[in-house]
Protein backbone atom coordinates (compact mmCIF):
# COMPACT_ATOMS: atom_id res chain seq x y z
CA UNK A 1 0.00 0.00 0.00
CA UNK A 2 1.64 3.36 -1.05
CA UNK A 3 2.53 5.71 1.62
CA UNK A 4 1.13 9.22 1.95
CA UNK A 5 3.79 12.14 2.24
CA UNK A 6 2.34 15.47 2.99
CA UNK A 7 4.46 18.88 3.11
CA UNK A 8 3.65 21.93 4.13
CA UNK A 9 5.93 24.60 2.79
CA UNK A 10 5.89 28.34 4.24
CA UNK A 11 9.36 29.99 3.98
CA UNK A 12 10.42 30.52 0.61
CA UNK A 13 14.36 30.47 2.19
CA UNK A 14 15.72 28.43 -1.19
CA UNK A 15 17.40 26.01 0.83
CA UNK A 16 14.41 24.91 2.66
CA UNK A 17 12.21 24.77 -0.52
CA UNK A 18 15.04 22.75 -2.11
CA UNK A 19 15.05 19.96 0.33
CA UNK A 20 10.81 20.09 0.35
CA UNK A 21 11.51 19.58 -3.44
CA UNK A 22 14.08 16.96 -3.04
CA UNK A 23 11.54 14.74 -0.56
CA UNK A 24 8.48 15.39 -2.79
CA UNK A 25 10.46 14.53 -5.93
CA UNK A 26 12.09 10.98 -4.46
CA UNK A 27 9.04 9.82 -2.44
CA UNK A 28 6.64 10.29 -5.54
CA UNK A 29 9.68 8.26 -7.61
CA UNK A 30 9.17 5.57 -5.23
CA UNK A 31 5.13 5.69 -5.25
CA UNK A 32 4.27 7.51 -2.45
CA UNK A 33 1.08 9.57 -2.71
CA UNK A 34 2.64 12.92 -2.20
CA UNK A 35 0.64 15.92 -1.76
CA UNK A 36 2.88 19.18 -0.96
CA UNK A 37 0.71 22.42 0.33
CA UNK A 38 2.24 26.01 -0.33
CA UNK A 39 1.12 28.78 1.82
CA UNK A 40 2.97 32.11 2.88
CA UNK A 41 6.30 32.91 1.49
CA UNK A 42 6.45 29.44 -0.23
CA UNK A 43 3.78 30.75 -3.35
CA UNK A 44 5.81 34.01 -4.14
CA UNK A 45 8.83 32.02 -6.06
CA UNK A 46 6.20 29.91 -8.51
CA UNK A 47 4.21 33.31 -9.69
CA UNK A 48 4.31 32.49 -13.46
CA UNK A 49 4.61 36.51 -15.40
CA UNK A 50 7.04 39.28 -14.28
CA UNK A 51 9.52 37.72 -12.31
CA UNK A 52 8.57 35.13 -9.95
CA UNK A 53 10.42 36.03 -6.42
CA UNK A 54 13.73 34.84 -5.46
CA UNK A 55 14.52 32.38 -3.27
CA UNK A 56 17.10 33.72 -1.30
CA UNK A 57 19.79 31.69 0.50
CA UNK A 58 19.49 31.25 4.10
CA UNK A 59 23.07 30.15 4.53
CA UNK A 60 25.76 29.21 2.91
CA UNK A 61 24.49 26.01 1.11
CA UNK A 62 22.51 28.46 -0.27
CA UNK A 63 24.98 29.24 -2.86
CA UNK A 64 26.24 25.57 -3.30
CA UNK A 65 22.73 24.59 -4.37
CA UNK A 66 22.34 27.50 -7.15
CA UNK A 67 25.22 25.79 -8.77
CA UNK A 68 25.33 24.26 -12.59
CA UNK A 69 24.52 20.60 -11.72
CA UNK A 70 22.19 20.95 -8.85
CA UNK A 71 18.79 20.15 -9.36
CA UNK A 72 16.48 23.34 -8.83
CA UNK A 73 13.26 23.04 -6.83
CA UNK A 74 10.93 24.61 -8.81
CA UNK A 75 12.17 21.44 -11.78
CA UNK A 76 12.27 18.79 -8.69
CA UNK A 77 8.62 19.73 -7.53
CA UNK A 78 7.67 19.57 -11.86
CA UNK A 79 8.86 16.09 -12.28
CA UNK A 80 7.51 15.07 -9.12
CA UNK A 81 4.26 15.71 -10.41
CA UNK A 82 5.36 14.42 -13.77
CA UNK A 83 6.88 11.40 -12.96
CA UNK A 84 5.08 10.56 -9.33
CA UNK A 85 1.60 12.37 -9.82
CA UNK A 86 2.67 14.34 -6.50
CA UNK A 87 -0.04 17.18 -6.03
CA UNK A 88 1.04 20.90 -5.66
CA UNK A 89 -2.04 22.78 -3.52
CA UNK A 90 -1.81 26.37 -3.47
CA UNK A 91 -3.36 27.45 -0.35
CA UNK A 92 -6.10 29.22 -0.71
CA UNK A 93 -5.81 31.70 2.17
CA UNK A 94 -2.28 32.73 0.57
CA UNK A 95 -4.00 33.49 -2.46
CA UNK A 96 -6.60 35.72 -1.36
CA UNK A 97 -4.13 37.95 0.58
CA UNK A 98 -1.63 37.84 -2.11
CA UNK A 99 -4.26 38.53 -4.49
CA UNK A 100 -3.52 36.13 -7.15
CA UNK A 101 -5.34 33.57 -9.32
CA UNK A 102 -4.72 30.10 -10.39
CA UNK A 103 -3.62 31.81 -13.82
CA UNK A 104 -0.90 33.53 -11.76
CA UNK A 105 0.61 29.77 -10.65
CA UNK A 106 2.27 27.47 -13.03
CA UNK A 107 -0.09 24.82 -14.85
CA UNK A 108 1.17 21.61 -12.86
CA UNK A 109 -0.24 23.44 -9.71
CA UNK A 110 -3.53 21.62 -8.65
CA UNK A 111 -6.53 24.05 -7.33
CA UNK A 112 -6.28 26.86 -4.48
CA UNK A 113 -7.15 24.23 -1.42
CA UNK A 114 -7.80 25.28 2.19
CA UNK A 115 -6.34 23.54 5.17
CA UNK A 116 -9.69 21.74 6.46
CA UNK A 117 -8.85 19.47 3.07
CA UNK A 118 -5.39 19.69 3.33
CA UNK A 119 -5.16 17.94 6.89
CA UNK A 120 -8.26 15.58 6.41
CA UNK A 121 -6.45 14.26 2.94
CA UNK A 122 -3.23 13.99 4.83
CA UNK A 123 -4.63 12.06 7.66
CA UNK A 124 -3.05 8.47 8.00
CA UNK A 125 0.50 9.69 6.63
CA UNK A 126 3.38 11.69 7.36
CA UNK A 127 3.61 15.49 7.51
CA UNK A 128 6.35 17.47 6.84
CA UNK A 129 6.52 21.32 7.47
CA UNK A 130 9.56 23.82 6.20
CA UNK B 1 16.16 -4.66 -26.63
CA UNK B 2 17.49 -1.32 -26.89
CA UNK B 3 20.30 -0.24 -24.70
CA UNK B 4 20.60 3.57 -23.68
CA UNK B 5 23.34 5.22 -21.92
CA UNK B 6 21.69 8.35 -19.71
CA UNK B 7 24.57 11.06 -18.75
CA UNK B 8 24.03 12.63 -15.71
CA UNK B 9 27.62 12.94 -14.61
CA UNK B 10 28.15 16.10 -12.68
CA UNK B 11 24.63 16.58 -11.65
CA UNK B 12 23.50 16.11 -8.43
CA UNK B 13 21.10 14.19 -6.38
CA UNK B 14 18.54 13.68 -7.05
CA UNK B 15 19.09 14.58 -10.84
CA UNK B 16 20.46 11.06 -11.71
CA UNK B 17 17.13 9.48 -10.77
CA UNK B 18 14.96 11.48 -11.82
CA UNK B 19 16.83 11.40 -15.29
CA UNK B 20 16.73 7.62 -15.14
CA UNK B 21 12.96 7.74 -13.94
CA UNK B 22 11.83 10.01 -17.36
CA UNK B 23 13.97 7.69 -19.68
CA UNK B 24 12.36 4.54 -17.89
CA UNK B 25 8.76 5.66 -17.61
CA UNK B 26 9.36 6.04 -22.07
CA UNK B 27 11.28 2.89 -22.70
CA UNK B 28 10.29 -0.37 -23.61
CA UNK B 29 9.46 -3.72 -21.48
CA UNK B 30 13.00 -5.43 -21.84
CA UNK B 31 14.87 -2.16 -22.48
CA UNK B 32 18.26 -2.08 -20.67
CA UNK B 33 19.44 1.47 -19.56
CA UNK B 34 22.71 2.67 -18.19
CA UNK B 35 22.77 5.60 -16.19
CA UNK B 36 26.67 7.66 -15.69
CA UNK B 37 26.58 9.31 -12.07
CA UNK B 38 29.41 11.34 -10.16
CA UNK B 39 27.17 11.16 -7.40
CA UNK B 40 27.62 8.89 -4.50
CA UNK B 41 24.07 9.11 -3.11
CA UNK B 42 22.51 8.10 -6.77
CA UNK B 43 25.03 4.64 -6.49
CA UNK B 44 22.77 3.59 -3.58
CA UNK B 45 19.60 5.16 -4.47
CA UNK B 46 19.36 3.72 -8.06
CA UNK B 47 18.95 -0.03 -6.23
CA UNK B 48 17.01 1.55 -3.80
CA UNK B 49 14.25 2.81 -6.47
CA UNK B 50 14.69 -0.31 -8.54
CA UNK B 51 13.65 -2.43 -5.65
CA UNK B 52 11.04 -0.76 -4.56
CA UNK B 53 9.50 -0.30 -7.78
CA UNK B 54 10.46 -3.73 -9.04
CA UNK B 55 12.38 -3.61 -12.31
CA UNK B 56 16.21 -5.42 -12.41
CA UNK B 57 18.89 -4.56 -11.44
CA UNK B 58 21.92 -5.37 -14.07
CA UNK B 59 25.00 -3.91 -12.85
CA UNK B 60 26.82 -1.73 -11.01
CA UNK B 61 30.67 -0.94 -12.12
CA UNK B 62 32.83 2.33 -10.28
CA UNK B 63 35.70 3.50 -13.35
CA UNK B 64 37.15 5.95 -12.19
CA UNK B 65 35.19 8.32 -10.83
CA UNK B 66 32.06 7.25 -12.56
CA UNK B 67 29.26 5.03 -11.70
CA UNK B 68 27.98 2.82 -14.24
CA UNK B 69 24.20 1.63 -12.94
CA UNK B 70 22.65 -0.64 -15.60
CA UNK B 71 18.82 -1.45 -14.96
CA UNK B 72 16.54 -3.54 -17.35
CA UNK B 73 12.51 -2.36 -16.96
CA UNK B 74 10.86 -5.59 -16.48
CA UNK B 75 7.62 -4.28 -16.33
Amino acid sequence: MPQKMNIVCVSGMRERLQMAAMIASVAAAVGDEVSVFFSMNALPPFLKGGTPANAPAEGEFGALIAQDGVPPFRQLFEQAVELGDAKLLPCSMAMDLLKITEKELPAHFGPPTGLTRFLSDAEGGQLLSF
Amino acid sequence: MAEKVIDARNTFCPGPLMELIGYMKRANLGDTLELLSTDQGSATDVPEWIKKVGHEMVSTDKIGDVWHIKVRKVK
